[in-house]
């Protein structure tokens, strides 16, 4: 089949999937938070409210498109179509599935773009420019809230982007390539023992982190965060517009739990179900599932961490960006060019990251405990406690 | 107050310290997520599918009110005012007609009835002022209407509440079912107890003039 053609079937398949899933994650999202908060959550359309997307599709399609006076229109009505557009550009560099598997029909590709040799670069390069759609709307609006979420959401993607290129760095050390179907294809080759987790695991934790602030999602949402700035950025929009941010927003939320997975889960590698040589039938559609299984635990992660953990304050959000991330980012790239240089085994790396994580963890405790110590008052409340408190006595004498 | 009696009034409460493994952060989301986690899993929502499963509500609710009827059908309220008066939101208005010769048990009935129940703020002040038990408060909490007329309860839509919840367990007809309460039978009236005692000393209880609060037998009857 002419190569084209299979271009257009997949990103004809790509494009009508994703809002569809980006609706039923969204009613997942409805769904676990209501579990989560011992309620029940939609269940009035269809059986356990499965057709809810579809109403608030209809709802979101069939609302009063509102277009305030005051706004920049040009730039309002590029902003929503900038940020689809980035977020669904940058999954045309994602394997989404066993590429290149035998026994998969011919049309199916599972990557819009094959063999992109900089395809880590490139969605980097593209998920940065999502935050245009967030600035260009917050600013267009005309409205100090929205102003103040684009800001905030500016300074807060160019911070993580930095962690965020820089935890990757490590594997395309390891791997010698940047191209994510190469990556991916050194893990499932290896094995069990070769996924990138076991080598890099810090570098998995800032990622995922880091990866949470780029997407905005809670506890990194400043952006937006209601109760400070209504809707941050997308205050001013309605309907299909507004609905298009959200369709942006949970797209890069599939793009990164993809990512998450190939990178760092070596992909659709399963040991004992989906290995390279499994030759039963269907085992495409098996490889298949499991990438996608795995890009869905990550979702579900994000969604649970989004309704476990209160938002940062945004001196909060600098801080780690700047004092814990870029370091430990820095430091675990350093450390796997170490390994690297010194053709040491790849394994040095797992108590290396341990190490690093251990050692950045003391350092800011007791960076902590000197800023209570330097506290006003801290000698003179020690002797009142002496006096009066027996326990906090023996606290005191304890330091 | 000097300074150093000020000082060891003083409390000084420490933020918990945050020590290793709290810096880290991973821990204590950890910590989070194992709690989430478990009532996502635990699937014991507390929420109460309203419109089929109707909630179980306390003995004690209070909802729309309902006019008794006596033994004979009659509508126990004696247009006494007790009810109407007692009101804070005064929604209740009551006209009064003298009794048919034929009912030797009380003056007058209420010739009209109307509560407004958009106004009234059921907190069950008539139900306690009625000395008679004509006027009570019903379980009906899903109370609707199209206009604000509609809302407005007559005499004889408050006996048809009455007709529709007396034989309902939760709506019990509270106190002298059939008869009328009490108070209709009084020759003389009692002294009431105030909600202060006044000593039989007092200048208040010797006075002549009506609505004097009065001392009960706690001090002794005069």
């Amino acid at each position: 089949m002419p190569e084209l053609l299979i271009t257009i079937i997949t990103i004809a398949v790509v494009v009508g999937a994703i809002p569809g899933v980006c609706n039923y994650l969204i009613l997942l999202e409805r769904k676990l938070s209501a579990w989560m908060q011992d309620r029940v959550g939609p269940n009035r359309v269809g059986p356990l409210g499965l057709l809810q997307p579809l109403a608030d599709g209809v709802k979101l399609l069939l609302k009063e498109e509102v277009i305030p006076p005051h706004v920049d229109r040009i730039l309002f009505l590029i902003a929503p179509g900038l940020s689809v557009f980035t977020a669904l550009l940058a999954f045309a560099v994602v394997p989404f599935g066993p590429v290149g598997a035998e026994g998969a029909p011919s049309f199916l590709r599972f990557i819009i773009a094959p063999g992109i040799d900089i395809g880590l670069v490139f969605i980097f390069a593209v998920g940065s420019l999502a935050v245009y759609g967030v600035v260009l709307g917050g600013w267009a609006s005309n409205n100090k809230y929205s102003a103040l979420g684009a800001l905030r959401a500016s300074a807060q993607v160019v911070s993580y982007e930095i962690p965020l290129g820089m935890s990757v760095l490590g594997i395309a050390l390891m791997s010698g390539t940047v191209n994510l179907e190469e990556i991916m294809q050194r893990q499932i080759s290896g094995g069990f023992a070769a996924w990138n987790i076991w080598f890099q695991p810090l570098a998995a934790l800032l990622f995922f982190t880091a990866s949470l602030a780029e997407a905005n999602r809670l506890p990194f949402d400043l952006a937006e965060c209601e109760q400070e700035l209504v809707g941050g950025w997308h205050t001013e929009y309605s309907a299909l517009k507004w609905a298009l941010f959200f369709l942006g927003e949970y797209t890069h939320m599939i793009t990164i739990s993809f990512l998450t997975s190939i990178l760092f889960l070596g992909g659709w590698h399963l040991p004992g179900i989906a290995e390279p040589d499994s030759a039963y039938p269907l085992a495409w559609l098996v490889k298949l599932l499991v990438l996608m299984g795995k890009a869905f635990f990550f979702i579900c992660v994000m969604i649970m961490l989004r309704w476990t953990i209160p938002r940062f304050r945004f001196d909060q959000l600098m801080e780690l960006a700047w004092r814990v991330m870029i370091p430990l980012s820095l430091a675990n790239l350093l450390m796997v060019m170490f390994v690297r240089h010194f053709e040491l085994s790849n394994w040095w790396m797992l108590p290396g990251s341990g190490a690093l994580f251990a050692a950045w963890g003391m350092i800011s405790a007791s960076l902590r405990e000197a800023e209570r110590r330097s506290r006003p008052g801290y000698v003179r409340r020690k002797k009142v406690d002496a006096h009066h408190d027996g326990h906090a006595a023996g606290h005191a004498a304890a330091h | 107050m000097s300074d150093t009696a000020k000082k060891k009034n003083v409390r000084w409460v420490e933020e918990p310290e945050l020590g290793f493994w709290e810096s880290t952060f991973v821990p204590a989301i950890m910590q989070g997520l194992k709690t989430t986690l478990k009532h996502v899993l635990d699937g014991n929502p507390v929420t109460q599918q309203f419109p089929e499963v109707k909630p179980e509500l306390p003995l004690h609710y209070r909802g729309v009110h309902r006019l008794n009827r006596d033994e004979k059908d009659r509508v126990k309220c004696v247009a006494c005012m007790m009810c109407a008066t007692a009101c804070p939101a005064r929604c209740i208005t009551i006209e009064a007609q003298a009794a048919p010769p034929e009912w030797p048990d009380r003056d007058k009935f209420p010739k009209s009835f109307v509560l407004d129940e958009l106004r009234c703020i059921y907190c069950g002040m008539c139900e306690e002022a009625c000395p008679v038990d004509a006027i009570e408060l019903t379980h009906i909490y899903d109370l609707t209407g199209e206009s604000r007329s509609d809302l407005m309860y007559d005499r004889e839509k408050l006996l048809g509440v009455f007709d529709r919840t007396k034989n309902d367990p939760r709506d019990p007809v509270r106190t002298g079912r059939g008869r009328l309460g009490p108070a209709s039978e009084f020759v003389q009236l009692p002294a009431v107890g105030p909600a202060t005692n006044v000593p039989t000393s007092d200048r208040s209880a010797k006075s002549e003039a009506a609505g004097v609060i009065r001392t009960t037998g706690r001090e002794g009857q005069q």
